[in-house]
């Protein structure tokens, strides 16, 4: 006995083509998956500076660099977790109701 | 100098505002069911536990130390709560749709409601958690030793190992009023919640306003503040990669899996969408937290003398500077924090310790059908009130052990690096449907053990559990098993070290064994729940079809949720099946619903047992899969069946259109029949009936009455054959005619058709190739002359050639034959090539054609009933008709 792969549970089919709002909302979804991403490179960016030269990495440098990047990442995070709906169901079936305005 | 006295008044005072903040939240909560504390900001204030007095005093050491390295245990729950849409929404989604209680309670029900796997986990989260216990009360006694320390307030700071006693004993006293107050885990904590929420403020505040202090009281502006930095012992800080690296990971996946963080994150969770917020607002809130460490711990070197602790700079710096009122703020900040933390922590571990622990050995130990008699609620609240003191007590002797100092410091990064071995089972567990028991267990004990021996046993001190020898050389020598160079590999900090090959270890665990063994079919079910959360919200069969009766399970149900909620819960369900009353039927969906419900109490593991009890069955089997898979086979058929059926009633409603269409055309066509056929008819009558009255009015000769009489003859033929032919074409129509087949030569059935068409060789030229005619036919030969007969006259007629010439040609091989007759007449218009069948169509004038117009018409129904057929064939060079013969009508050639 096999288990049916996701997707292909009875009466459950897939959409592929989306309107607008839902379309959009897709998207945001995927800014919010790729966001940890970027943090972490850009959090361990510090390891690749030249700490060793003579004048070397001022600390205020670092504390205004990690700052900065943390107050952008929320601000984005907060941005993008304002923008999505969760209305709208996981997989696949377009609700009308539920889309998000248009930008 | 603070009197003493004044700070413990502060602190009693503060502590019962908590009590009395956590006993309004509670009342507030019990009247409008928790709406008012169902918001995104207390969610988001609870989560703030995860800045213990750890972080809160230890953070400025941290910088004093390593520099800007305490920032790794902030960045990493940035990252895991920036990324909240991948993990934690799905362990927030799973925690309510299972009714999770604990961290144990999602690995044990995940894979297969696993009794070992849930003592497995306790037993981890409590070695862990509890040396963190340990360090809270440090701190405190710590802070408390600071002001006793100062002269003049006549106190030995001595004394203050004893202070930890009553602490622990406060906290126990205030978790088991708030903690235990409801036993459905799922009904939330709101007076804990509550409390912490304001004390996450507080410590806030306090850090915020001793950062404040530094940098624009002492430093004189941020400017300033940083030029301080840079000429400060921070500047020669250079980051240490793997430690950089390692650190974040291990934060980031602390803030998954510690018990304490669980329990707020998803167990206490009101609201998907307060993930949402809590995704940008808690990282704000550590980035205040972490904001002003560094500036505190520079200020710290700068002012205070060498060798002060730089544990405890948050609070020493305003003491020093004589900002009593600050110290006390900052006291009650580190106060908090270690308070909140410990409350929330131990309730967690309660609930593992008695669902996973002591309800399960209780269960076995009593009779079959205890659930039934025994008083379970009773029992689950009480090992609840047990496991907290038990914990504390743990926590406190763990403080006395360890003799508090240098050894609990470090215990912090300890505890992340022992809770976090559940990690590759959590992740597993709700990514991968094929993760199993074998490989989870496997993978957690691994884990433990490599976290035991590389950083658990070695943080008690050198000599103190582990020889010195063995950290040196391995246990007997066995210099690959050394503590902090497992494989002889040395290069890494003892954290990062341990981190780097337990994750390693473990996850490797995980993976082989769920790839290599099988997993049960509970576990299956479970794996398909936890995975697909998001597809099927609706709960999976976990049980068979079973004996028990809805009475015994509402029994049961009351003891442990409670009378009203467990009627209730049975009404609806009988209500939804469209019975009156509490018994609804034992289907295996109530008792899943059931199962779930209760599982928000005692745990998925202890619920399935006792359910298990009543029910008799050993849950799911592998048959009951099968039929499972079975239903869903037959509803995809059935929904396929229905596709199809609906595709079917188009095509049939379809062609019923096409059928009414064609019934309007006919109706039209028989309106259209009769109008045509009542003037067929009335011509000849009038005919007749005018010169019948001439006739007997008498007043004609001879010759003209011979004319007349003639006319009279005439017409009536004509009328005779014209009912003649509708009489055939009638018959024939209905298919009422009878065939009498016989077998002729063709040439034979055309001499006779060409002799009774009456055509003269002067009339009409024909032409004829009798060697190709000899063909033997079977078939109605009177018919078929019928239609030949009818074909030369109509050529005859109606040719309007100068000289009319007839080609009758037949064509014929092994299995048709066919006759054309062609003229050399004006060849036909399109439209009227079709329009020639059709009754009473003429086209040439009607003097002409002497006849109805039916003659092809009956030619067509004539070879229609013999099985073959006649059409009309253009491009002949001249009118030409095409006459099929039925196949196999031809006989061997002769």
């Amino acid at each position: 006995m096999t288990v049916p792969p996701a997707g292909t549970e009875p009466g459950r089919a897939r959409v592929e083509y989306l309107e607008r709002g839902t379309y959009r909302q897709r998207r945001y979804r995927d800014a919010l998956r790729i966001l940890p991403l970027f943090a972490t490179v850009l959090f361990f960016l510090p390891l690749f500076w030249q700490w060793d030269g003579l004048p070397g990495v001022r600390p205020s440098i670092v504390i205004i660099y990690l700052f900065g990047l943390w107050l952008v990442l929320i601000g984005l995070t907060a941005l993008i977790s304002w923008l999505i709906r969760f209305e709208e169901p996981e997989s696949g079936r377009p609700s009308g109701a539920a889309g998000a305005p248009e930008e | 100098m603070i009197s003493f006295n004044l700070l413990i008044v502060v602190s009693l005072v503060y502590v019962a505002f908590l009590f009395l903040v956590a006993f309004a939240a509670e009342r507030r909560a019990k009247r409008d069911r928790g709406q008012w504390l169902r918001n995104p900001l207390v969610y988001t204030l609870s989560l703030s536990i995860y800045c213990t007095a750890w972080t809160f005093y230890g953070a400025v050491g941290y910088a004093a130390r390593s520099g800007f390295e305490y920032l790794t245990i902030y960045l990493g729950p940035t990252i895991v709560m920036i990324g909240w849409w991948l993990i934690l929404r799905k362990l927030v989604r799973i925690g309510k749709t299972q009714r999770i209680t604990s961290v144990a309670d999602l690995i044990s029900s995940r894979f297969g409601k696993s009794t070992a796997l849930g003592v497995l986990v306790t037993v981890l989260a409590v070695v862990g958690t509890t040396p963190y216990i340990a360090l809270q009360l440090q701190s405190v006694t710590q802070s408390l030793a600071v002001f006793a320390a100062a002269p003049g307030t006549g106190w030995d700071v001595t004394d203050f190992d004893g202070a930890a006693v009553w602490i622990a004993i406060g906290l126990a006293v205030f978790t088991l009023i708030f903690g235990t107050r409801n036993l459905d885990v799922n009904e939330r904590h709101h007076g804990v919640v509550m409390a912490v929420a304001v004390e996450a403020v507080v410590k806030l505040c306090a850090l915020v306003a001793v950062g404040i202090f530094v940098v624009w009281g002492m430093a004189g502006g941020v400017g300033e503040m940083l030029q301080r930095i840079d000429a400060s012992a921070i500047a020669e800080w250079q980051p240490v990669p793997h430690r950089w690296v390692g650190l974040i990971f291990l934060s980031g996946a602390a803030l998954l899996t510690l018990p304490r963080m669980f329990q707020v994150m998803v167990v206490e969770n009101a609201d998907e969408k307060h993930l949402a917020t809590a995704s940008w607002a808690f990282p704000l809130y550590v980035l205040t937290m972490s904001l002003f460490v560094v500036p505190i711990a520079v200020t710290g070197m700068d002012l205070l003398p060498e060798g002060s602790n730089p544990d405890l700079f948050v609070l020493t710096v305003p003491l020093a500077t004589g900002n009593q009122g600050l110290a006390i703020l900052s006291f009650l900040g580190g106060f908090s924090s270690a308070t909140s933390m410990v409350i929330v922590a131990t309730i967690a571990l309660a609930t593992m310790v008695s669902n996973h622990i002591i309800a399960p050995v209780w269960l076995s130990s009593t009779q079959k059908g205890a659930a039934l008699s025994g008083d379970v609620r009773g029992v689950i609240v009480m090992s609840r009130r047990i496991s907290i003191g038990v914990i504390l007590a743990l926590g406190y002797l763990y403080f006395r052990l360890s003799g508090g100092g240098a050894a609990l410091a470090s215990i912090g990064l300890v505890s992340f690096a022992g809770v976090v071995q559940v990690l590759p089972a959590m992740i597993a567990g709700i990514f991968w449907r094929g993760a199993n028991r074998n490989g989870a267990g496997t993978g957690v004990v691994i884990g433990f053990a490599i976290w035991a021996w590389t950083l658990f046993l070695p943080s008690f001190g050198a000599g103190a559990v582990l020889s010195e020898a063995v950290m040196a050389e391995g246990p007997f020598g066995w210099g690959w098993l050394r503590p902090y160079a497992l494989f002889g590999i040395a290069g890494l900090d003892p954290v990062v070290h341990t981190v780097f090959w337990s994750m390693l270890f473990n996850t490797a665990a995980v993976v082989t064994l769920s790839v290599l063994t099988f997993p049960n079919p509970m576990e299956r079910l479970q794996g398909a729940q936890f995975v697909n959360v998001f597809e099927n919200s609706a709960g999976a069969r976990t049980w068979a079809q079973s004996a028990a009766r809805a009475e015994d399970l509402l029994i049961m149900a009351q003891r442990i949720i409670g009378h009203a909620e467990a009627q209730e819960m049975f009404r609806q369900e009988a209500g939804a099946q469209g019975i009156d009353g509490y018994l609804p039927e034992v289907t295996p969906e109530l008792i899943g619903r059931l199962e779930r419900m209760l599982a928000g109490s005692v745990g998925a593991a202890t619920a399935h047992a006792m359910v298990g009890q009543l029910t008799g069955s050993a849950a799911v089997s592998v048959e009951d899969l099968i039929a499972v898979a079975d239903e869903t086979a037959q509803i995809v058929e059935y929904s396929n069946r229905l596709e199809a059926k609906s595709a079917e009633q188009e095509r049939t409603a379809r062609a019923l259109r096409e059928a009414n269409e064609k019934l309007t055309a006919i109706s039209i066509q028989k309106d259209a029949f009769l109008s045509q056929i009542s003037h067929e008819l009335r011509t000849p009558m009038t005919s007749i009936r005018s010169f019948s009255e001439i006739l007997r009015e008498g007043e004609v000769d001879a010759e003209a009455r011979a004319r007349f009489a003639g006319i009279i003859h005439q017409e009536s033929t004509r009328l005779t054959r014209l009912l003649d032919d509708l009489l055939d074409l009638s018959y024939l129509e209905n298919g009422q005619v009878k065939l009498d087949l016989g077998q002729g030569r063709l040439a034979d059935v055309l001499d006779r058709a060409v002799m009774a068409a009456g055509v003269s060789g002067d009339r009409l030229v024909l032409h004829r190739d009798t060697s190709r005619e000899a063909v033997l036919i079977e078939t109605d030969l009177e018919r078929l002359t019928q239609v030949f007969i009818n074909l030369i006259a109509n050529a005859a007629k109606y040719c309007d050639a100068d000289r009319p010439e007839l080609t009758i040609r037949v064509l014929s091989d092994s299995e048709t034959c066919q006759v054309d007759f062609i003229d050399n007449g004006t060849p036909l218009e399109a439209d009227a090539q079709v329009l020639i069948f059709e009754k009473f169509s003429r086209l040439a004038d009607e003097s002409k054609a002497g006849g109805a117009g039916l003659g092809l018409a009956i030619c067509r129904q004539i070879m229609e009933s013999l099985g073959g057929g006649i059409s009309y064939l253009p491009g002949q060079g001249g009118p030409a008709f095409r006459v099929t013969l039925r196949q196999g009508a031809r006989m061997a050639a002769q």
